[in-house]
């Protein structure tokens, strides 16, 4: 057990440290420190901008997707360098929120199941960041069960044609390119008749339209496919196997989401050490010192929790279910965190945005909280692999296991 | 960086798993839980045979002088078993005092007696209600004697000798406060035994009248050695707890998988599913935090303190979660004297208080970050 760096390791944090010195936008740090869940303001700049300028400044370097092969843009580090990288870049690593899904998700899964030339044309200009991809994966009809949904693609020479929509895409309005699961056979048990492709989202017959959030913010949107046509060499796995293409990708996304959450913790202890209250200092009062202690041993169980992870990857071992951890806890106290930081703020805390006290970090939390509840996963769906996966206990009863698609209920009443 | 105990720990945990799982069996356990013995005598000598009493006392004084890392391995083993012995008084807290402030006649003395189980050891804190305090320490030295009660002492009724925190000055500082050993076989000292949630590991009312007692560490001291042995004893109960919890979890799966209602296992019960995978995560957390906090005591590093008080904060939280809900998933059965969740449960309760209230630990964890942050 060593939480101190090895030679070698505290060799590339120096190295590390060094370059992001010299070359991250410096001008951006005040406000990417400010920034929380919900609120990222950069003043007088497009954060996709700055997003994109700074990940291709860390490609040109040897300084994206860090796990990724060298051959795909990456830069063939270990783990435990990742954790390094992530320490240095601080605020900074912000910026690449914009690219989770694209190099966490779809990028991974491209290695596991493109051709080789896709691999190479398509992979290096994700990482350094010129080209953006987003996750087309649910629907109205499926979300928590995602076998569920109901986008055709049907075969037509050497092409399929896609009609059908989708629902919650992050990020498609800036998207280039996505991952995208259809249904190739309704006559067949929902498993086993879904097939996965990548496709151009400037394609004719796609059309994207921002949906508006509870935030108030528009992150995700609604796609819809009218004849869009795919060359069958963009397919992903067999056909009909895109069950199990997706669960490459859904594997990376809770270690992907799960190990970039944010908890609230630290911007709610910063607060209460400067915070007045009635009687007195904050981080003086008994009731608000038991609040904090409890969710200050959450986030950093969390933390020690991932850094266990990468150790056991360290070793070989593949990101288990344990990874739906992460995702789990820090939803529901992020919420909870915000909540207690308004209550602690009295009625002013109803007050929002740049009105509000720190502009309005813990309102904006607040209302993008329930997102991260859902998004990659809900709550009770996080369970449910725990309880699976890692306890070995029973499956829910499936009803529909058996029954081809096209026979399957589709409303509740 | 590794966040993992290397191959021979786990070996070793493999070792005393196995060795508990002989020698410690719930109907052990229940021998003296049902107060039929003081406690398990048999498995202490065992104990003591195997090398765990003494796995981080240095081998000039009789140990195995392993490490600290070694005996956090253990000290999950003893939690997951819920073995009843005087472990954790014995040797997180007198161990680990003398280890920190004795005299090398005191170390000689006392030390290979604990690594070959013929001593056991206590620390005498509390006196009453309250958590661990300067101020609540009553108890005066005064030409070499002391004079005072304490309670609850933890397997004060067993022990041979007794780390004592006294008052030795009323300057109202932490100053005040020095320790002392006392031999507790020796004149001016009445135990008696006191009924407590947890049988499987006693607590007594110790009477000092004029007992003579030698000085631990320098006069004024007693306070900051203290706070170090808290902190080192609540990551090696953390690990404890963390075995507790683990057993728990266990326990109510297997339970969860064999008992049928509606025709179906419990387990394939949602509410059911999630209650335990909740169980799971608290584990987990606990467990991360332990780490983190072995590594500070075992590489005695400036984080220790903050670590400590989180890793007792979350292993005591995660036990008792742990715990009562797996009395939960087992309904009726679960609430018998006769299935053994119960002794869990008062396990997990008891050891919530022994060093100190959660309370305590939460003002010690923000103090301590405050600090952190300031410097
Ligand atoms: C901010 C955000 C971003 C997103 N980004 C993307 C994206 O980029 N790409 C993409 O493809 N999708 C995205 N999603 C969609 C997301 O994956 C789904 O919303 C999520 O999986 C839940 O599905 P649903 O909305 O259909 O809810 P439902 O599945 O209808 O769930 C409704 C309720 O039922 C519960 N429930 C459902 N099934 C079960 C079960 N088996 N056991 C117990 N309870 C159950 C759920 O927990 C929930 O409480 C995003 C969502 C959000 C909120």
């Amino acid at each position: 057990m060593n939480f101190d760096d090895t030679p070698q390791e505290a060799e590339f944090r120096a190295i590390a440290r060094a370059w992001i010195g010299a070359n991250a936008p410096k001008q951006y740090e005040e406000d990417l420190r400010k920034s929380s869940l919900g609120r990222t303001v950069l003043k007088n700049a497009n954060i996709l901008e700055v997003a994109k300028a700074w990940q291709k400044k860390k490609a040109d370097a040897g300084w994206a997707c860090l796990h990724w092969p060298k051959e795909y843009g990456g830069r063939g580090s270990s783990p435990i360098e990742r954790v390094i990288w992530s320490q240095e870049e601080g605020p900074f690593g912000q910026l690449s929120r914009m690219f989770i899904i694209g190099h966490g998700m779809c990028g991974p899964t491209m290695m596991a199941f493109a051709r080789e030339e896709h691999k190479r044309t398509y992979l290096p200009p994700l990482a350094s960041g010129e080209k953006v991809w987003c996750q087309l994966f649910s629907e109205p009809a499926g979300g928590s069960d995602v076998a569920g949904l109901r986008t055709r693609a049907e075969k037509d020479g050497d092409d399929w044609v896609i009609n059908g929509q989708k629902i919650w895409t992050s990020g498609a309005h800036y998207s280039d390119y996505g991952i995208l699961l259809t249904r190739t056979d309704p006559t067949v048990p929902k498993h086993k008749g879904l097939t996965m492709f990548f496709l151009d989202m400037k394609s004719p017959g796609v059309e994207v339209r921002p949906i508006k959030q509870a935030s108030g913010a528009s992150d995700f949107n609604e796609v819809y496919f009218t004849n869009v046509r795919i060359p069958d060499h963009q397919r992903l796995g067999e056909v009909g196997d895109g069950w199990n293409v997706s669960l490459t990708t859904l594997m990376n996304e809770r270690s992907a989401i799960g190990a970039a959450v944010s908890t609230g913790f630290h911007e709610l202890f910063e607060y209460c050490s400067s915070l007045m209250l009635d009687d007195g200092p904050a981080i003086e009062d008994r009731a608000v010192r038991s609040k904090l202690a409890n969710w200050a041993v959450k986030a950093s169980g969390l933390k020690y929790t991932s850094m266990r992870a990468i150790s056991a990857l360290s070793k070989g071992e593949r990101p288990g279910p344990e990874n739906s951890i992460g995702k789990l806890v820090a939803g529901s106290m992020i919420q909870d965190v915000a909540t207690y930081a308004l209550d602690l703020q009295g009625a002013s805390g109803v007050v929002s945005g740049e009105d509000a006290e720190l502009a309005g970090r813990f309102q904006a939390m607040l209302l993008r909280a329930p997102g991260t509840r859902v998004e990659g996963g809900t709550d009770e769906i996080m369970r449910n692999i725990i309880a699976e996966r890692v306890l070995g206990l029973p499956g829910d009863i499936r009803v529909d296991k058996d029954v081809p698609f096209n026979k399957i209920p589709t409303k509740g009443r | 960086m590794n966040f993992d105990f290397s191959d021979d720990q786990k070996q070793l945990r493999d070792q005393a798993r196995k060795f508990l799982a002989e020698k410690c069996s719930p109907k052990a356990v229940r021998v003296v839980l049902d107060g039929k013995a003081p406690y398990d005598k048999d498995l202490w000598k065992g104990l003591a045979e195997m090398g765990f009493l003494g796995v981080a006392i240095p081998e000039e004084f009789g140990g195995a002088g392993a490490g600290h890392l070694e005996l956090c391995v253990i000290a999950e083993e003893m939690g997951r078993a819920n073995a009843p012995v005087p472990f954790s008084s014995t040797v997180y807290l007198a161990a680990e005092a003398l280890l920190i402030a004795g005299s090398e006649a005191q170390k000689k003395k006392w030390l290979p007696a604990i690594a070959s189980g013929e001593a056991i050891g206590t620390l005498a804190l509390f006196e009453g209600k309250g958590n661990p305090a300067p101020k609540n320490v009553k108890l005066t030295a005064a030409n070499g004697v002391l004079n005072g009660i304490k309670k609850p002492v933890a397997d004060g009724a067993i022990a041979d000798f007794a780390v004592v925190a006294a008052r030795n000055g009323s300057s109202g500082r932490d100053s005040d406060i020095s320790l002392f050993l006392v031999d507790l076989k020796a004149g001016g000292v009445e135990i008696k035994s006191l009924t407590n949630l947890d049988p499987t590991r006693g607590q007594a009312e110790i009477t000092f009248k004029d007992a003579k007692a030698e000085p631990l560490g320098a006069a004024g001291e007693g306070w900051s050695i203290l706070t170090q042995v808290l902190d080192r004893a609540a990551v090696l109960c953390a690990f404890e707890q963390v075995g507790g919890s683990d057993r728990a979890l266990e326990m109510g799966r297997d339970y969860a998988l064999d008992r049928i209602a509606f025709g179906r296992q419990i387990g394939s019960f949602q509410a059911i599913k999630h209650m335990l995978a909740d169980m799971y995560v608290s584990a987990t957390l606990a467990r991360s935090n332990s780490y983190y906090g072995a590594w500070a005591l075992s590489t005695n590093a400036a984080e220790l303190p903050e670590a400590a008080a989180a890793a007792r904060i979350s292993a005591t939280q995660a036990f008792q979660h742990c715990a009562k809900n797996n009395i939960q998933v087992h309904g009726g059965m679960g609430f018998t004297w006769e299935f053994d969740c119960h002794m869990y449960y008062r396990r997990a309760n008891a050891m919530a208080l022994g060093l100190g209230s959660l309370s305590y630990w939460e003002d010690q964890l923000i103090d301590r970050m405050r600090k952190k942050n300031a410097a």
